[in-house]
């Protein structure tokens, strides 16, 4: 019945990979949003400037690290090498929590210099960028933790396409999370 | 076994075997009531869903609108007898015991009004029906890429709605601060009673009505650019498709650009920050630990969002009259190429023309001239549109149902309210003109008459595609004649008032000199403003009769259309069609282009060595 349907395919990208890709538009649009609104607000002066805490340039390699390992672990997965990519996909795990981690502990060392959300627009626009991007990490990891799951569970490890199609997504948005940091990082500090 | 995807790419499970699901209709998602017309996956269901709860807000929305209209046309009657239903909100004078609507729930009601209109029915009531209803159908789909995603999208707006109907019941009532949630109105509870929960619940429900757009939105670009059927041509496809693809690239762009501005407002509520805040006295104290922000950086991202938005909401409407006019007059669509384009030209410049709302914020004036330039630019392709849907009509064999009357409507209210536009446009006569009763006058024409039209034509045209029965000729052609006329005897005189400068969001007048005397224009648009009103719970009935007892559809096509929807069953169930998927050989508007055939759907092969039309 389906073959019947199904009629002769048309090679185009995968509907949820260019849904996630759609997705990734509209993040870029917020993300664009709050950097203009920070330039803008900036320009207009009575902006204190503070040293960001080194935990934020941490968490820059470990995003650029995890990215990397994601990577290789997709690779591996296709060339059906399992126990590596079990291996990557469980570290890229863990550095994704400690991403978040590691800007939490940003945030308190900025409170240790006496920094605080509400102390000048540029803190607060601080928060609110390291927060919104937190919160995409967050959502990151949760769809990571599903792709962990199929591969360390013996009888979903195999490949199939799509499990690929999985990790694929899940990488991409990875991908684009990890690159968003970088990119923040080096607007906070050209900017401060 | 858990996601039945419709995309044919999809159909494999994950671990390789098909299951019981094997056909593609009537799958398990339908097996029960619940599944069926509750947590539906399919497209069409989804559709009837978003008009049902689009006419529920509408109703809503409207009769606040009578309610507010009553205070400014008989700002000195007995409202006493409204208390059954307002409560608290009628205050009743101990003494003679007649009532007055509280100036505090005037202004909620004016908010709800907009924020309900705007979002809710002309948003998600027009955008969400008619995309979901005519996007699989006419590319050639079985459903959205993601059904579940779509369904989320439903029940993300349903949510939406749920909360700010809670906020309607609240001891301090809804958010009053305008459709537009400027701070500091949007941020200090200390401002205003509606700047307390109400305010707080206004903005949790307009996140997640941004959830369910981008859902929606992502599902529709999706499907539109992967999923059409086998010579479906970008080329090929209904205006109505070119339509909600560039409403939902405009959706994605300038959604989450408000969503950015919402979060920073909640930052200033919850977190004590400062964004928008600078300099403020409530009650004759000033704040002196909110202060660096800046109001104007809120208007900035809200109007970036807030002027594509109105395009948001105008070009589904106009996707559904192009496709009206064009098969009730019997004619293909004129200029389809240029009309492609024009709709693109208008999204490309919907984007570089927000700060016309903000002329007189204080901005540099140089500036606001770029902005005039940008504006009066988009009159452009409004014209080519607009000239298109005349000639399309011209000299057709015009088949005046209700379906195409609406659509004439439309078109009548865009010139008449564009024309406006082009007014208000002008930074110079903005001053004047900003923040009165002309700018009113104006986006109800323009956005709000217009768009109901729009609605409606697609309601009369598609209402057999969604329960397979006719909606009554009779009752709608005296619904859209009422709604013609009073729509006009509604904003035209508010043209006039907001020459001579009466301005919108005012209680009363009766103590301003200058304003006092329009009492009895005042009076006559809230009459007739009662008698439109009216009107559309015709419609509601109309509708809801026809649903049951309606003539019923007998023919497949019963239009005589070209496109694809009507080349599916009349009870066509999950998955569309019951064979293949039909392939497309030309494009949607072959009709009376034949000497002898009256139409050629886009079903049929070209003849030997025949070019396609719309080139
Ligand atoms: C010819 C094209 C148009 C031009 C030049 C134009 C221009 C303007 C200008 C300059 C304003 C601001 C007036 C003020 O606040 O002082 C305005 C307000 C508005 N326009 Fe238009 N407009 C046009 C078409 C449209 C269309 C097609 C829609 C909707 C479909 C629309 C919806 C609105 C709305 C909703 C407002 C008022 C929002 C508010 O303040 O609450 N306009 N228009
Ligand atoms: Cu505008």
């Amino acid at each position: 019945m389906i073959t019947e349907i199904t009629g002769p395919k048309i090679k185009r990208i995968h509907p949820k990979k260019f849904a996630l890709w759609m997705a990734l538009v509209s993040m870029i649009m917020f993300f664009t949003a709050l950097t203009s609104a920070y330039i803008v607000r900036k320009a207009a002066g009575n902006w204190y400037a503070f040293e960001i805490p080194k935990e934020f340039f941490l968490s820059g390699g470990v995003a650029l690290v995890n990215s990397v390992l994601l990577h290789v672990a997709y690779r591996l997965y296709k060339e059906r090498n399992y126990t590596i990519f079990k291996l990557l996909i469980s570290l890229g795990f863990v550095l994704g929590v400690a991403f978040v981690v590691l800007q939490y502990l940003g945030w308190l060392a900025l409170n240790g210099q006496g920094v605080y959300a509400q102390t000048n627009q540029s803190s607060s626009f601080f928060l609110i960028l390291t927060l919104s991007h937190g919160l995409h990490v967050i959502g990151a990891i949760t769809a990571l933790m599903v792709s962990w799951i199929y591969a360390i569970r013996p009888s979903t490890t195999a490949w199939t396409e799509k499990r690929q199609l999985r990790l694929e997504l899940t990488f991409t948005f990875w991908h684009f999370v990890d690159i968003l940091w970088i990119y923040l990082l080096i607007f906070f500090w050209v900017q401060q | 076994m858990a996601d039945i995807n419709i995309a044919e790419q999809d159909l494999h499970q994950e671990d390789g075997h098909h299951g019981h699901d094997d056909h593609h209709h009537g799958d398990k998602y339908q097996s029960s009531f619940v599944d069926r017309y509750v947590f539906s996956q399919d497209h069409k269901t989804i559709a009837k869903q978003f008009l049902i709860t689009g006419m529920f807000w509408a109703v809503i929305g409207a009769g606040m609108s009578i309610i507010f209209r009553l205070q400014l046309g008989f700002p000195d009657s007995d409202m006493a007898w409204l208390q059954p239903l307002l409560g608290g909100w009628i205050e009743i004078d101990p003494v003679t015991g007649s009532g007055v609507l509280s100036p505090d729930f005037y202004y909620a009601l004016v908010t709800m009004h907009g924020t309900i209109l705007v979002f809710f029915v002309l948003t998600a009531g027009l955008s969400g029906t008619f995309s979901n209803l005519l996007i699989p159908l006419q590319v050639g789909a079985r459903d959205m890429a993601s059904p579940l995603m779509n369904m989320l999208s439903y029940w993300f707006f349903f949510l939406s709605g749920a909360i700010m109907f809670i906020s309607l019941f609240l001891n301090t009532g809804p958010f009053s601060g305008g459709w537009t949630a400027y701070p500091p109105l949007s941020e200090l509870p200390q401002a205003s009673d509606g700047s307390k929960a109400g305010a707080t619940l206004w903005i949790i429900s307009l996140v997640f009505f941004v959830v369910s757009v981008l859902l929606g939105g992502i599902n529709y670009i999706t499907t539109i650019l992967n999923m059409r059927t086998k010579g479906m041509h970008m080329f090929r496809m209904p205006l109505t498709i070119w339509a909600f693809l560039i409403t939902a690239v405009l959706g994605l762009l300038s959604f989450p650009v408000l969503a950015s501005g919402f979060f920073m407002v909640t930052f200033d509520r919850v977190l004590g920050t400062s964004f928008f805040l600078n300099e403020i006295y409530v009650a004759g104290e000033a704040l002196t630990t909110r202060v660096g922000g800046s109001a104007i950086l809120y208007q900035h991202l809200f109007w970036f969002l807030g002027h594509p938005e109105v395009y948001i909401i105008i070009l589904p409407a106009m996707g559904i009259v192009s496709e009206v006019l064009s098969v009730h007059s019997r004619k293909p669509i004129f200029g389809y190429k240029a009309m492609v384009f024009s709709i693109l030209a208008i999204a490309v410049l919907s984007f570089l023309v927000w700060a016309h709302h903000m002329y007189m914020s204080g901005m540099n004036p140089f500036i606001a001239n770029i902005f005039v330039l940008f504006t009066l630019i988009i009159a452009v392709p409004s014209a080519v549109k607009v000239f298109n849907w005349i000639a399309t009509i011209w000299g057709g064999n015009v088949r005046f149902n209700s379906a195409l009357l609406f659509s004439i409507g439309f078109v009548s209210m865009f010139i008449s309210g564009g024309l406006t536009g082009i007014f208000l446009g002008n930074s110079a006569i903005d001053i004047q003109q900003h923040d009165t009763y002309f700018v009113v006058a104006h986006f109800h024409i323009v956005m709000g008459v217009a768009a109901f039209f729009g609605m409606y034509a697609g309601i009369y045209h598609w209402f057999p595609r969604m329960y397979g029965r006719f909606m009554n000729e009779t009752l709608g052609k005296i619904h859209f004649w009422g709604t013609l006329i009073g729509a006009y005897a509604v904003f035209g005189p508010m043209h006039y008032i907001g020459m001579a400068g009466v301005p919108r969001r005012y209680y009363k007048f009766d103590g301003f000199d200058a304003f006092s005397q329009f009492t009895e224009i005042n009076q006559f648009i809230t009459i007739a403003a009662i008698i439109v009103f009216v009107l559309q719970i015709l419609f509601i009935i109309n509708f809801f009769y026809s649903m049951y007892k309606g003539r019923r559809q007998t023919e497949m096509n019963p239009w005589g259309a070209t496109t694809l929807e009507w080349t599916a069953p009349i009870d066509a169930g999950h998955g569309n069609w019951d064979g293949e998927i039909p392939e497309v050989h030309r494009w949607p508007y072959d009709l009376s282009r034949y000497e002898d055939r009256e139409f050629v759907m886009q079903t049929e092969p070209l003849a030997e060595g025949e070019m396609d039309g719309g080139h």
